[in-house]
Order: structure tokens, then C-alpha cells, then sequence
């Protein structure tokens, strides 16, 4: 049996510990080991991701206890995926945090930032549900502390918000598993979608009604309406690297969408097959129409990043809604480019406003040091997040839309899609004439210097824009190999429990 | 017995969700216990009620009750007993830092 799959869970666990441990011998140790577990995962979740296109599933039993008795850990295309870009997202934050001495404002933040991997690659990769419980938790703590972590304006009442209303929503998480358990008897999400396949009809309520409960769980943690209204305040308040790193807590929610609902109620549930995917669309389209506001009448530069972010899950939410397989495949292309590239903006952003004084985009500031390289660094983010070609996002979008065709809603989908990304462009190049053009020479400029090393960690996360781009066939052909996996669940089953469904 | 259970479950959460929606950060608190109770307690049911049966392997016993959800109510509580000492501690500092215990950090009647 591989370890490959208990690796990434396992690494940034023990390194979080080691953090803990070397704190004596100064800072400087700590972010040492610190990048080095971060590189060590990049390289580790790489090569499990050339095991998985190789093996397809590669299953982990904890303890060597068998599925469904054990808890199991799933290697698989999707899973690792996500593992990966996260190592990524989380070396750009961890660099930029170090070359800014971000990581020096509070005790712990290498511990935390650690254990909050631990908690995230934990969550994509187990095959569990109460056990994806647990790992939601621990990416939960971490996650409470690292938005708390330093000082700052209105830090900790946007982060009470956001404890109160993760709290509600383990409760519910709770209330779901224990519905589910209490009519199937078991957790395991494979197991789950052989016993759904066989429920009898008097059951079906309760377990619609368990799935729906899991869908607003799920929902919370990806910003969907009407439970966004944490993530602008979350993000906009935190500290950069935090916020770019949190760029992939909403990709959990629809991670698990995917995963949990996609495997539980796909083709095999009967009456209850897609039975979530109208849910999905439409309060995707909903979410698309608000984040689009929020980022047209947003004040601040990093909320109105926040809300970009918000616009990028609604555009997920909108094609896993559509539910066909090549809508799949442009989802996990979308998402790959809108968390990168959301992170590395973030970390932008933070460099503007250090450069510029504030965020506010209702005042004249001075032209700042640098102008040209940020303005310029600016403006392809821009087109990047607005989804103008030739960057990545243009192709994630066509890919999307044209997988829509074929819904029965097509019109509302095109409609709200390209409307938004028509607004997002028109907010985003007035911000931009705002900060680097509507410029005073009354005031002074800040004394910020800009850091080589700064800058170099925004442009190794916004590199993945064009490589996404110049490598889009390979990574199309991926990602089609990777939706059509997901929606033939009776390889997943298979793999985890060694039992075909019977599909009536 | 099932009745019973069922009517602690209710009120539980019912108190839990009028407590959560208040605007003080101590009831908001109080509120999240009782959800938690409230879930803990129907966890524990999901494993269904009954009395008098062995939860370890034996000879010549043939019913048992069902461990899986006294382990997963146990990883419940830690995990809620963790997160309640998190948020007492997070709104004294809340308390501290914007002066009162409004869950927006200002009285209704201010107009900042």
C-alpha cells in the first residue's frame, strides 16, 4: 500500500508541531522550515498527481481497517488537484507574508498557517463524511486565528461574524451526518451512494432533506447566497497573505460540492439523482448578480477583490449547476485560474495600499514610487480576474458558456454571466483610472519600498494565468478525463468499497 | 423515552436558535452551547434508544447497541467544547477592544 495519500494531510501536521518547537531559535529558522514544508508538498501532491492519472483511485485505509468500517483516505484526480493548487497558493502567501514580515505581528503564525493546510489537504483528500466534519473544524480553528492574527481595523468584529456563523454551520453539518447516518448506517461517502441507490421510497424524504442540509453547510463555506455576506467584511479586514490563502476555503464548499452531493445523489440515487442541481444553478445565478453588484458599489480596493472572489464562486456554482460533463471540466479549469489569481490579488492589493497610503477609492492620493510596474502588474490581474482574453479566465468562461448551450435555462446563464463580466471589467478599469491616473500632487507619497521579494511572490502566483493559457490543451484533456471520472461514480464506489452499484 | 428525548432535542434547539439571533455577544454564546447540546443529543439518538444491551463483543449476547455514534457524539463534544472556550475568549476581546457587547460593536442607537 502507497502513503502517498496520508502524505500531504500528514506533512504540514508534523511541520506545524516542529514550528512550534524551533520558536526558540528565532524567527528566521521558523520561516525557513516553514517554506521548506510548503515547497516539500508542492513537490509531494505533484507526484501524487502523476500517481492518480497513472491509478485513478488510490485508496488509504487509516489503521488498516476496511472500508466502510475505517475511516479511508481517496487519492484521486480531482482530490489531489486540489491539494496541489493549494500548495501553490500557500507557498505564494507564505513568501510574500515572509518578505513583508507579516509573519512577525502576532505569536504562531507558522503554526497556524501550517495547521490550517493540515485541516484544507485533509478535507479534499478524506473519503468520510464525519471525518471531512473534523477536517472542516481544524481548517475552521486555524482559520479563526489567522484572520485575528496582528492587529487591525474592524479585524475582530468581522471576525466574530465569521466564527458565529461557522459555528451555525457545524451544528448543521452535525444535524445532516446524523440524519444520514440514523437512516443508512454508514458515513462512508461511498458506501452512502451504494446504500442511496437502494433506498426504499419512504425514506427518500429524509435523506432529500439531509442532502439539502449538507448543500447549505457546504454553501456557507462557499459563499453562496444568501450566506455570502461573511466574506466580504473576512476578507477585506484580514491581513494579505491570510486572504490570498483563503481564496481556497470557499473552493472547500464547492469541492465537497462536488464530491459529496456529485457521489451521494449522482445518476445512481434514483428519484433522487441531481435532485440538488436546480439548488445549485439558480442560487448560483443569484450570487453571480449580487457579487457583481458588491463589486461595482464596493469602497474599499480589497473588498471589492473580496467580491471578485464572490463573482468567480457564483461562476463555478453556476457550471457544476449545469451539470454536464464538459461544464465539469471548465469548472476545474475555471477554478484553478480563479484561485491563483485571486490570491496573487490580494497580495497586489496589499502592495497598492502600503504604496498609495489607503485602499479608499473615493479619495485623490499621490502618484506612489513604482507606479508604472504596479499600474502595469494592475491591469493584466485585471483582465485576468475579469476574464478578457487572451488570460486564463476567457478561456475558463468560454469553456463554461459553451458547455451551457445544451441547459434548458442557457439564456439566464449567458445572459448573467457576460453581463457581470461586462460590469466586473467597467468597476475594475475605473478603479484602476482611480488609483493610478485621479492622482494628487498636493499630498506627499509614502515612504513605502517596494520589495523585489514582494513582488516576485504576486508574479510567481500570477504566472499561472498565462501558463494555464500555454498549456490549456494538456490541461483541457486533464481536466475532461477528470469530469468524466466524476461523473461515472460507480468507479469511485468500486474503488473504495469493491461493490457495483446496481443501477435500476 | 423516545418522546422525551425528542422534546429536550426540540427545546434545545429551539432556545439554541432564539439565543444565536440575539444582538449581545453573551446570549449569542449561550445560544451556540445549546445548539450544540442539542445536536450532541440527537447524534446520540441517530444510533436508535434502547436499554440494557452490550456495547462490547460477547459470547452468547446477540443485540448490541450501535458504538459508531457514542464515538462520533465524544468527537462532537471535544470539538464544541473547543470551539465555545474560542468564542467566550473571542468576545472579551470584542468587549475590550469596541467597548461593548454588541455583536456589531455599536449600539443600536449610534449613529456611527
Amino acid at each position: 500500500m502507497t502513503h502517498m495519500p496520508i502524505l500531504p494531510v500528514i506533512l504540514p501536521l508534523i511541520g506545524g508541531f516542529i514550528l512550534l518547537f524551533v520558536k526558540k531559535y528565532g524567527i528566521n529558522t521558523q520561516r525557513t522550515i516553514a517554506l521548506a514544508i510548503t515547497l516539500a508538498l508542492i513537490v509531494i501532491s505533484f507526484f501524487g498527481l502523476c500517481l492518480a492519472i497513472e491509478e485513478k483511485y488510490v485508496i488509504y485505509l487509516l489503521g488498516n481497517w476496511e472500508a466502510p468500517f475505517g475511516i479511508v483516505l481517496v487519492l484521486d484526480k480531482l482530490s489531489i488537484l486540489m491539494v496541489l493548487m493549494t500548495s501553490i497558493l500557500a507557498f505564494g502567501a507564505l513568501w510574500y507574508s515572509i518578505s513583508e514580515d507579516i509573519d512577525t505581528k502576532g505569536a504562531h503564525f507558522h503554526v497556524l498557517f501550517q495547521l490550517q493546510l493540515f485541516g484544507i489537504n485533509g478535507a479534499f483528500l478524506t473519503g468520510d463524511l464525519f471525518n471531512l466534519f473534523v477536517f472542516f473544524e481544524i481548517l475552521l480553528l486555524a482559520s479563526y486565528s489567522l484572520l485575528l492574527h496582528g492587529q487591525g481595523e474592524g479585524r475582530t468584529k468581522a471576525g466574530l461574524h465569521y466564527v458565529v456563523i461557522n459555528l451555525v454551520g457545524s451544528t448543521l453539518f452535525l444535524f445532516a451526518v446524523g440524519t444520514l447516518y440514523g437512516v443508512l448506517g454508514t458515513l462512508n461517502i461511498a458506501d452512502l451512494a451504494n446504500k442511496i441507490s437502494m433506498l426504499p421510497s419512504e425514506d427518500v424524504g429524509v435523506v432529500a432533506a439531509a442532502g439539502l442540509l449538507l448543500l447549505v453547510v457546504f454553501g456557507l463555506k462557499a459563499a453562496m447566497f444568501p450566506l455570502y455576506l461573511w466574506l466580504p467584511s473576512a476578507y477585506g479586514r484580514t491581513s494579505a497573505p491570510v486572504a490570498a490563502l483563503f481564496a481556497i476555503m470557499t473552493k472547500v464548499g464547492i469541492y465537497a460540492i462536488i464530491r459529496v452531493h456529485g457521489t451521494l445523489f449522482g445518476y445512481g440515487a434514483g428519484e433522487l439523482a441531481y435532485y440538488h442541481i436546480p439548488w445549485v444553478l439558480n442560487i448560483g445565478l443569484i450570487t453571480l448578480i449580487l457579487a457583481t453588484l458588491g463589486v461595482m458599489s464596493a469602497k474599499e480596493l480589497r473588498t471589492q477583490i473580496a467580491y471578485i472572489v464572490l463573482a468567480s464562486v457564483a461562476v463555478i456554482l453556476v457550471s457544476v449547476g449545469i451539470n454536464s460533463q464538459n461544464a465539469l471540466s471548465g469548472t476545474i479549469y475555471y477554478m484553478i485560474h480563479s484561485t491563483l489569481i485571486a490570491g496573487g490579488f490580494f497580495l497586489l492589493a496589499d502592495i497598492i495600499i502600503k504604496a498609495r497610503g489607503n485602499g479608499d477609492l473615493n479619495s485623490q492620493m499621490p502618484i506612489f514610487q513604482n507606479g508604472i510596474l504596479i499600474g502595469s502588474i494592475f491591469f493584466v490581474f485585471a483582465i485576468a480576474a475579469a476574464g478578457l482574453p487572451p488570460l486564463s479566465g476567457f478561456f475558463g468562461k468560454i469553456m463554461i458558456l459553451s458547455a451551457s448551450l445544451d441547459n434548458a435555462q442557457s439564456g439566464s446563464i449567458l445572459v448573467t454571466v457576460l453581463l457581470s463580466s461586462l460590469l466586473i471589467v467597467i468597476s475594475l478599469a475605473k478603479t484602476g483610472s482611480t488609483i493610478f491616473y485621479d492622482t494628487t500632487p498636493n499630498v506627499q507619497p509614502t515612504a513605502y519600498k517596494l520589495s523585489k521579494s514582494s513582488m516576485a511572490a504576486v508574479i510567481f502566483l500570477f504566472s499561472t494565468g498565462p501558463l494555464l493559457v500555454i498549456f490549456a490543451n494538456p490541461i483541457t484533456d486533464f481536466t475532461q478525463i477528470l469530469a468524466n471520472d466524476l461523473f461515472e461514480i460507480n468507479g469511485y464506489v468500486k474503488a473504495v468499497i469493491d461493490i457495483y452499484m446496481e443501477i435500476p | 423515552m423516545e418522546i422525551i428525548l425528542s422534546l429536550i432535542i426540540a427545546v434545545l434547539t429551539g432556545t439554541g436558535i432564539y439565543l444565536t439571533l440575539r444582538a449581545r455577544t453573551y446570549p449569542v454564546v449561550l445560544g451556540l452551547t445549546m445548539l450544540a447540546y442539542a445536536v450532541n443529543l440527537f447524534l446520540f439518538a441517530m444510533g436508535r434508544l434502547n436499554i440494557n444491551m452490550a456495547a462490547i463483543l460477547q459470547e452468547g449476547v446477540e443485540h448490541y447497541s450501535d458504538p459508531l455514534p457514542q464515538a462520533l457524539v465524544l468527537t462532537a463534544i471535544v470539538i464544541s467544547f473547543g470551539m465555545t472556550a474560542f468564542v467566550i475568549v473571542l468576545s472579551l476581546k470584542a468587549k475590550g477592544e469596541l467597548g461593548n457587547d454588541h455583536v456589531d460593536g455599536k449600539e443600536s442607537g449610534d449613529k456611527k
